[in-house]
């Protein structure tokens, strides 16, 4: 064993973080262009009265269900916001919440095109999956190292963390979701003419908007998986509640926090599931 | 008459080694012979043959034989390995994207063999889906799908969703898509195979109306040899990717090619004795259950019929009901429709042969009622029916 010498894979990688660390102004742009999406979705959540932010996702969650009104959901909403606003973790929740709908929708802005063109291209197809795989089973702290390197610390390099982690779903479902349009529907499509893109918009992604959205939905969920440990790099928010509860040893903190994460995430994945289910809208 | 579309030479080879299966294929090699030495699958071989403008020209053949492989490539769905497709003397071949999307919005139509209906779209857009991509106005390509809808007899549907159609009205809204576009020329792969019987007679004589008024050039795949004697103008006949026959239905019948064309015929000959599934049309019912008289004149009325098939909530055919009984009970006030039905009603099974029924039928001329083993009512056979199904069918023994 001891003739061959050990790979030197450690110290090319820090190399190449290295080699990175150097294009400063292009991070700096990125953190900048993150960081404004992200206190733009902070400015908004701390600008609303919490009654009326109760309210507002009461009303938006009775919407998405008009058609199949779900009554327990609503409660458990009600009484969860309440909760967390009881045990003042509010600004907290917001914070969460800020950061999962940032790296949310940087996922889906990056990983619907991405997931297309894996669906419309096999060489796309065969370099993105092994790479998807990667992203999404390296354990998620390996993230945070380069990610403080080239970012900084705060919600920036949280959120690229989590979009990192989060993406394959949204990716994988979109490029399943196209590849299993019936063939007919796509002769159908190419019989009348139809150009690429009118093909894509007005056939393609309608149809797979169901698998699309349960892509969007797991990303979301990942993404919340990710706060405890994106709070590690300083991003702040009910991670950091549960994070700073670990080193104090305060298992009631730790549960609380950890408690009003849950509620979020229901929230959060049944508002979702409910946008899935409303096709024909 | 004019030719609308020719084939020359047209090939497909599908998967390896295609240029050195081209080869063989070139050197007469059959279909089987090129598989087991390149591997590759011989799609269609080399066929050849012409369409006239206004005719409805049906390809046959097996499973496997290329039907749907040579219409699609007719419309370059599928790209030739070889060969020329002209249309109106142009070769498709030789345009590119742009020009062919033309030829495909404005040209030719496909009818496709499960619908290939947009879910998510209502009927109205499903049916007006090849004017939006040409970019016609929504006022417009509303009215003219309307209009396609309308002559597929589809009214009052516009806003629901393909699901919520039988297989029959679905298939019907594809053809709608179809017409929508005023094409010269429609591809029908299959069209009505998914259709049950009844549908499926229906949509045939449908189709033979609107042809005699729009005169498109029609290419049609089938199967079943009945429906392409019975619509086709021409009809080909394919074997392993080859063309066998080309021919009127009479040539085809009269001088079959060879050994396989004539089994092909035989097997005609055997399903040409028509059963009373093949010609039954579809009853006026009533569910005895759910309509009063009143309800049950309506219908009547509607239909214009004077009497009325009456069936339970589980469809089990029970009798007929005369109209002028059906008035008697509106004048007494009575809502008691079970004592004016006549239950001596002569009924028959879906595989009894025609020709068991024909001396009934001509002579009393009372229909029969055609019930399944659970004594569901599914259709019934009129003198009418039978007689154009006879004179449909040209090999039938009864001419
Ligand atoms: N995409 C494909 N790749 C490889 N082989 C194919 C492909 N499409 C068709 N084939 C082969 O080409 C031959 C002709 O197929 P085609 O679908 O045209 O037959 P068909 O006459 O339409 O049959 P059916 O009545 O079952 O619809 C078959 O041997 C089939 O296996
Ligand atoms: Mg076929």
């Amino acid at each position: 064993m001891n003739s061959i010498p050990q790979l030197p894979l450690a110290s090319w990688i820090d190399s190449f973080v290295d080699w990175l660390v150097q294009f400063t102004g292009f991070f700096n742009a990125i953190t900048n262009f993150i960081g404004g999406i992200n206190n733009a979705f902070q400015w908004v959540f701390d600008i609303i009265p919490i009654w009326l932010f109760i309210i507002l996702i009461l009303g938006l969650t009775f919407y998405v269900n008009r058609k199949d009104q779900r009554w327990s959901l609503l409660i458990f909403e009600f009484l969860g916001l309440l909760l967390i606003w009881n045990l003042d973790f509010w600004r907290d929740m917001t914070q969460t919440l800020t950061l999962v709908l940032t790296s949310s929708l940087i996922a889906l802005v990056i990983g619907i095109p991405l997931g297309i063109l894996m669906a419309k291209s096999h060489i796309a197809e065969v370099i993105l999956k092994p790479i998807l795989d990667f992203m999404q089973t390296m354990p998620a702290f390996v993230y945070l190292i380069p990610a403080v390197a080239l970012f900084g610390i705060g919600m920036v390099p949280g959120i690229v963390a989590s979009v990192i982690f989060a993406m394959p779903p949204t990716v994988r479902m979109t490029n399943m979701g196209i590849r299993e349009v019936p063939a007919e529907l796509i002769e159908a499509a190419d019989s009348y003419g139809s150009t690429e893109w009118q093909k894509l918009f007005k056939v393609e992604l309608p149809i797979a908007k169901t698998s699309l959205m349960a892509g969007v939905n797991q990303s979301m969920m990942l993404s919340l998986s990710m706060v405890v440990i994106a709070s590690m790099i300083g991003a702040m928010g009910l991670g950091t509640k549960v994070y700073f509860a670990v080193g104090r040893n305060d298992a009631g903190g730790g549960f609380a926090a950890g408690l009003a994460i849950v509620i979020l995430a229901i929230i959060l994945d049944r508002l979702t599931q409910s946008l899935t289910r409303d096709h024909k809208g | 008459m004019s030719i609308k579309v020719e084939v020359k030479n047209l090939t497909k080879i599908f998967g390896k080694h295609v240029g050195r299966a081209k080869e063989l294929i070139k050197q007469g090699k059959s279909k089987p012979e090129i598989l087991k030495e390149t591997g590759a699958t011989v799609g269609v071989d080399q066929a050849n043959f012409e369409i006239e403008d206004g005719e409805i020209f049906v390809i046959m053949g097996l499973s496997g034989s290329g039907k749907s492989t040579l219409v699609r490539m007719i419309n370059r769905l599928i790209e030739p390995t070889d060969g020329e497709v002209l249309i109106d003397g142009e070769n498709l071949m030789k345009m590119d994207k742009k020009k062919l999307r033309d030829v495909r919005r404005k040209k030719m139509s496909m009818v496709f063999q499960n619908f290939g209906l947009l879910p998510n779209r209502t009927i109205i857009e499903n049916a007006e889906y090849g004017l939006e991509i040409q970019g016609v106005e929504k006022e417009e390509r509303r009215k003219r799908a309307k209009t396609a809808l309308e002559q597929v007899g589809i009214t009052g549907y516009d806003d629901e969703y393909p699901d919520q159609l039988s297989g029959g009205m679905q298939q019907r809204v594809g053809l709608a898509r179809a017409l929508a576009n005023d094409p010269q020329i429609l591809l029908m792969d299959e069209a009505f195979s998914a259709l049950d019987p009844l549908n499926r007679t229906d949509m045939q004589d449908q189709l033979l109306d609107i042809q005699e008024s729009l005169k498109k050039t029609i290419i049609f795949i089938s199967h079943d040899l009945n429906e392409a004697l019975k619509l086709g103008d021409h009809i080909m006949i394919m074997r392993d990717g080859e063309v066998i026959q080309t021919g009127t239905p009479e040539d085809i019948l009269t001088h079959p090619a060879n050994d396989y064309v004539e089994e092909f015929i035989e097997n005609v000959d055997r399903s040409k004795v028509l059963t009373a599934g093949n010609v039954m049309i579809r009853p006026v019912t009533i569910n005895v259950d759910k309509a009063g008289p009143r309800l049950t004149l309506k219908r009547m009325k509607n239909n214009e019929v004077s009497t009325a098939y009456v069936v339970d909530n589980k469809r089990k055919l029970i009798g007929i009901v005369d109209a002028n009984d059906v008035i008697g009970l509106v004048r007494h006030d009575s809502s008691d429709l079970r004592s004016v039905v006549k239950e001596d009603v002569p009924t028959t099974n879906e595989e009894t042969p025609i020709s068991e029924l024909m001396d009934d039928i001509s002579q009393t001329g009372i229909p029969f009622a055609v019930t399944n083993d659970k004594g569901q009512l599914k259709g019934i056979i009129v003198r009418g029916a039978v007689l154009g199904a006879l004179a449909g069918n040209e090999v039938s023994e009864f001419e």
